[in-house]
C-alpha cells in the first residue's frame, strides 16, 4: 500500500532539501509566517488552554461533589463557571480548529501557505496577549467576570474592575478571529491547485469555509455587543436600560445572533473531520458528498434565524416562540442528512478501528445524544421546564465534548503522524478512546437527570435530592480530566519520543493530496501547484458522473 | 522563497511586525482598562501603545508597498489582498448592523412595549405609568434630561451632500489613475480627503451644537445612545478613511501604482464607498426617520 505513496512524494519534492527552517528560536515561532508552525502554535496553545479552561471545571465539580458550600466562595464559583466558558470557547474550541485549518487546508488543496501569511502570524500572537489579559482579571478588585460566558446585563455591568478587561479581551480574540477567518477564505478561493474544483474539495475545507463566512459574519456583532456593555457601564448609555428607553433583553438577541452562530463555528469544522476519517477507516468514498455540502450551507444559513431559542422564557411574543421554535427544528433536518451520510458511509465498509476511527464513531454516537437533546430543548413549550436547568448543560457539553473535542482528538490521532512523522502509540491511544468514553458519558448523562429533576445550573449549592448525581458526575469529571494526561503522554511520545516512521500515506484507506506528501510534512509544501489527478481526490468520482 | 519565479505565490519568510502590533494592542487596551478604573497615568500609556500601533502600520504596510513597487506580488496576490479586503469590508458591515439592529430594535419594540403595547401593558401600568411611546425618547425615567434632536435637512443633509460628492470625486481620481494622468488623479484625491476632512468638520460642529445647546448626549438614554454610537463609529471611519486616501494621495504623488496595477488605491476607494453607504443608511434611519 506504501509503494504508490512512496514514489508519489518523491516526484514532488525530488529536487533539494526544502527544509529549510528559520534558525534561532524566536525567528522559528515569534516571527513566523509558515502555516505549518502557526498551526503548531494555535495547536499548543489551545492545548494549554483546554487544561487551564479544565482545571476550572474540576474546581466546579469539586464544590458540586456534596451539597453545601465547602470549597469556594459562591462568587469565586461563578468566576469560575464563567471564565471556564470564556476559556473553552475562545481559547481552546476555537483556535484548536484554526491550528487545524491552518495546517491541513494549505495541505488539502495544494497551496504553498495560506493566502496572508503575515496576517496570519498576527492572527495568533493576538491570542496569548488577550488570554493573559482574561485570566489577569482573576486577581484583580472585585474577582473576574462572574455573569456567566453570555455576560447578560444587568448582572454584567455590575462587575467589578475587570469589566473593561473583558470586554476588551473580547475585542481582542474577535479581531484574531476575523483576520483568521478572512485568511481561510481567501486561502480556500484563491490557493486552490489546478483542478481543485471547489465540488472536489475535502470535507474539511468545505466546512472551514462555512465556519469562516460565520465567524465574518458574527464576531463583529459580539465585538458591538459588548462595546455597548461597555458604554452602559462608563458613559452612561441606555442601551439595556428600560428606565432610558433601552432593553437587557435587547442585549440577550444580540448576543446570540452572535452565540448561536457561534457553536456551529466550534461544530462544522468537527463535521468536516469526521467526513475525513470515516471513510479513511471505512475503505468507502464518503457516501452523499455533495449532499454534505449542501447540508452544511443549510445549517450555516439556519444558525442566523434560530438565535432566540436560547430565551423561550425571557418573554417573548408568541408569534416569536413558535417561529424561534420551528426554525430551530428544521435544523435537525440537515444535521440528519449528515448523521444518516456517515452511517451510510461506514455500512458494509471494511472497517478497521484505530484510534481516530474509534473517536470518529464515538462522535457520531455521543454527538447525535446531544443533538436530540437539542431537539428537546428546541420544544418551546417544554423548554420552560429545562430552562437554566442542568439539562441545557449536558446538552450542551454533549455537542461539545464529545462532539466537537472528541473530533479534535480524532483529528490530531489522524494527521500526528503527518506532523510529526511518528506513529503514536495505538494501544495508549486507544485506552485514551475508551476512558474518555467512559468518564465524559458518567460526566455528563447524570446531568440530564439533574436538570430534569430541576436542579439549576450555575448555583454552587443544591439541595440534598440531586446529591447521588452530582457525585457521579464529579467522579466522572474528575477521570475526564485525569484521562486526558494520557493524551499529552501519547502527543510527547509520538514527538520525541517514538522510533516507528510514519510513511507518506498514513492510513491505507487515506485518499487526499495530504497524503501525497512525506511525513513529516516538509516545511515547504506545494510550492509548485501539483498535478491533480482522480486518485488523489476522494470526491472525484462522484462528482463526474 | 526569496528568489521567486514569476509566476510563483509571494510568501514572505518572516516578520516582527504582528508581534509589534500585539504589543501596541496589549499596551493601549490595558491601560485603557486602568484608564476607565480612574489611573491618571495610565493615558499616557494608552497614547504610547496607540503610537506603538501607529509605528507598526507604517512598518507593516511600508514593507508591502516596497514589496508591491518592485514587482513580488503576482495576480494571484493581488487577488488574496482583493479577497482579503472585501472580507474585511463584510465584517465592518455585520458591526454597524449590529448597532443599527440595536437602533431598530429599540424604537419598534422596546419603547412601544414601554408605552403599554402587547405584553407590555402591565410593564406601562406597574413600571412607567403614564410614560408615552414616542421618538425620539430617553425612556420612561427621563435619563440625560429634555434635549431636542438635530433636524435632517440642515448640516446632516449638507454632509450628505458632501459625502457623495466625495465618492464621485474619488472616482474621477479611478479614472484618472487608469488614463495614467497623474496631474488630475493626485487633484481629485486631494478634493476627496478635503471633502472628508470638510464633512469631519461639520460634524465636530454638530456634536459641539447638541452638547452645548440642543441638550442632546451620549446619556440621553436610547436615542442618544444610538445616535452618538452610530454617528460616533462613522466619524471614526472616516477619520480612518481619510487617512488612508491621504497616504493614497502622497502614494501617487511619489508615483506609486499603475493605470493596470493599483489594488491598494482601490482598497480604500472601496473603503471610502463603504463608509459612504452607511452613512446613507445613517442620513434615512438616524435622522430623516
Ligand atoms: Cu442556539
Amino acid at each position: 500500500m506504501s509503494s504508490i505513496a512512496d514514489t508519489g512524494i518523491t516526484h514532488v519534492h525530488d529536487d533539494h532539501d526544502h527544509d529549510h527552517k528559520p534558525r534561532g528560536f524566536l525567528n522559528r515561532w515569534l516571527f513566523t509566517t509558515n502555516h505549518k508552525d502557526i498551526g503548531t502554535l494555535y495547536l499548543v496553545f489551545s492545548l494549554l488552554m483546554f487544561f487551564i479552561g479544565g482545571s476550572m471545571a474540576l474546581v466546579i465539580r469539586a464544590e458540586l461533589f456534596v451539597p453545601g458550600l465547602q470549597l469556594v466562595h459562591p462568587e469565586f464559583f461563578n468566576q469560575m463557571t464563567t471564565m471556564h466558558a470564556l476559556i473553552m470557547v475562545f481559547g481552546a474550541v476555537m483556535p484548536a480548529w484554526v491550528g487545524f485549518a491552518n495546517w491541513m487546508i494549505p495541505l488539502m488543496i495544494g497551496a504553498p501557505d495560506m493566502a496572508l501569511p503575515r496576517m496570519n502570524n498576527w492572527s495568533f500572537w493576538i491570542l496569548p496577549f488577550a488570554f493573559t489579559m482574561l485570566l489577569s482579571t482573576l486577581f484583580m478588585d472585585g474577582g473576574g467576570p462572574a455573569a456567566g460566558w453570555t455576560l447578560y446585563p444587568p448582572l454584567s455591568l455590575q462587575t467589578g474592575n475587570s469589566f473593561a478587561f473583558v470586554v476588551f479581551a473580547v475585542h481582542m480574540m474577535g479581531i484574531s478571529s476575523i483576520m483568521g477567518s478572512i485568511n481561510v477564505i481567501a486561502t480556500i478561493i484563491n490557493m486552490r491547485a489546478p483542478g481543485m474544483t471547489l465540488l472536489r474539495m475535502p470535507l474539511f475545507v468545505w466546512t472551514w469555509l462555512i465556519t469562516a463566512y460565520l465567524l465574518i459574519a458574527v464576531m463583529p456583532v459580539l465585538a458591538g455587543a459588548v462595546t455597548m456593555l461597555l458604554t452602559d457601564h462608563f458613559f452612561g448609555t441606555s442601551f439595556f436600560n428600560a428606565a432610558g428607553g433601552g432593553d437587557p433583553v435587547m442585549f440577550q438577541h444580540i448576543f446570540w445572533f452572535f452565540g448561536h452562530p457561534e457553536v456551529y463555528i466550534m461544530i462544522l469544522p468537527a463535521f468536516g473531520v469526521i467526513s475525513e476519517i470515516l471513510p479513511t477507516f471505512s475503505r468507502k468514498p464518503l457516501f452523499g458528498y455533495a449532499a454534505m455540502v449542501y447540508a452544511t450551507a443549510s445549517i450555516a444559513f439556519l444558525s442566523f434565524i434560530v438565535w432566540a431559542h436560547h430565551m423561550f422564557t425571557v418573554g417573548m411574543p408568541l408569534e416569536g416562540e413558535l417561529f424561534f421554535m420551528y426554525a430551530t427544528m428544521l435544523i435537525a433536518v440537515p444535521t440528519g442528512v449528515k448523521v444518516f451520510n456517515w452511517v451510510s458511509t461506514m455500512w458494509k465498509g471494511s472497517m478497521t478501528f484505530e484510534t481516530p476511527m474509534l473517536f470518529a464513531i464515538g462522535f457520531v454516537v455521543l454527538f447525535t445524544i446531544g443533538g436530540l437533546s437539542g431537539l428537546m430543548l428546541a420544544i418551546s413549550a417544554a423548554d420552560f421546564q429545562y430552562h437554566d436547568t442542568y439539562f441545557v448543560v449536558a446538552h450542551f457539553h454533549y455537542v461539545l465534548v464529545p462532539g466537537s473535542v472528541f473530533a479534535l482528538m480524532a483529528g490530531t490521532y489522524y494527521w500526528l503522524p503527518k506532523w510529526t512523522g511518528m506513529m503514536y502509540s495505538e494501544r495508549w491511544g486507544k485506552l485514551h478512546f475508551w476512558l474518555s468514553t467512559i468518564f465524559v458519558n458518567v460526566l455528563f448523562f447524570p446531568q440530564h437527570y439533574l436538570g430534569l429533576a430541576g436542579m439549576p445550573r450555575r448555583i454552587p449549592d443544591y439541595s440534598p435530592q440531586f446529591a447521588d448525581f452530582n457525585k457521579i458526575s464529579s467522579i466522572g469529571g474528575f477521570a475526564f480530566g485525569l484521562t486526558q494526561l494520557i493524551f499529552v503522554g501519547v502527543i510527547v511520545h509520538a514527538v520525541w519520543v517514538s522510533k516507528k516512521k510514519a510513511r507518506a500515506r498514513v492510513w491505507e484507506g487515506a485518499i487526499g493530496l495530504e497524503w501525497t506528501v512525506p511525513s513529516p510534512a516538509p516545511y515547504h509544501t506545494f510550492e509548485k501547484a501539483p498535478d491533480i489527478d482522480e486518485s488523489m481526490v476522494p470526491h472525484a468520482d462522484e462528482i463526474s458522473h | 522563497m526569496s528568489q521567486q519565479a514569476d509566476n510563483a505565490y509571494y510568501v514572505p519568510h518572516g516578520t516582527h511586525w504582528p508581534i509589534v502590533g500585539s504589543l501596541g494592542m496589549i499596551t493601549m487596551l490595558a491601560s485603557a482598562g486602568l484608564w476607565l478604573n480612574g489611573s491618571n497615568t495610565a493615558q499616557w500609556v494608552f497614547y504610547l501603545g496607540a503610537a506603538v500601533i501607529v509605528f507598526m502600520l507604517f512598518g507593516w504596510f511600508g514593507d508591502v508597498i516596497r514589496e508591491s513597487e518592485s514587482g513580488m506580488y503576482n495576480r494571484q496576490v493581488d487577488s488574496s489582498f482583493r479577497l482579503g479586503m472585501a472580507w474585511f469590508i463584510f465584517s465592518e458591515i455585520m458591526f454597524f448592523a449590529c448597532f443599527f439592529g440595536a437602533l431598530f430594535y429599540a424604537r419598534a419594540l422596546v419603547v412601544p412595549w414601554l408605552g403599554g403595547e402587547g405584553a407590555g401593558a402591565s410593564t406601562n401600568e406597574f413600571l412607567w405609568q403614564g410614560y408615552l411611546p414616542l421618538w425620539p425618547t430617553n425612556g420612561p425615567a427621563n435619563i440625560g434630561g429634555e434635549f431636542q434632536t438635530i433636524p435632517a435637512f440642515g448640516l446632516p443633509f449638507v454632509n450628505t451632500l458632501i459625502l457623495l460628492t466625495s465618492g464621485v470625486t474619488l472616482t474621477m481620481a479611478h479614472h484618472a489613475l487608469k488614463a495614467a494622468q497623474r496631474g488630475p488623479l493626485v487633484a481629485w484625491l486631494a478634493a476627496t480627503v478635503i471633502l472628508g476632512a470638510i464633512f469631519l468638520y461639520f460634524q465636530v460642529e454638530e456634536y459641539h451644537h447638541a452638547y452645548t445647546e440642543l441638550g442632546l448626549t451620549l446619556g440621553s438614554g436610547i436615542y442618544g445612545s444610538t445616535f452618538f454610537m452610530l454617528t460616533g463609529f462613522h466619524g471614526m471611519h472616516v477619520t480612518l478613511g481619510a487617512i488612508m486616501l491621504a497616504v493614497i494621495m502622497f502614494r501617487c504623488m511619489k508615483g506609486h501604482f499603475k493605470p493596470d496595477q493599483h489594488f491598494g488605491f482601490e482598497a480604500v476607494a472601496w473603503y471610502w464607498h463603504f463608509v459612504d453607504v452607511v452613512w446613507l443608511g445613517l442620513f434615512i434611519f438616524v435622522y430623516v426617520l
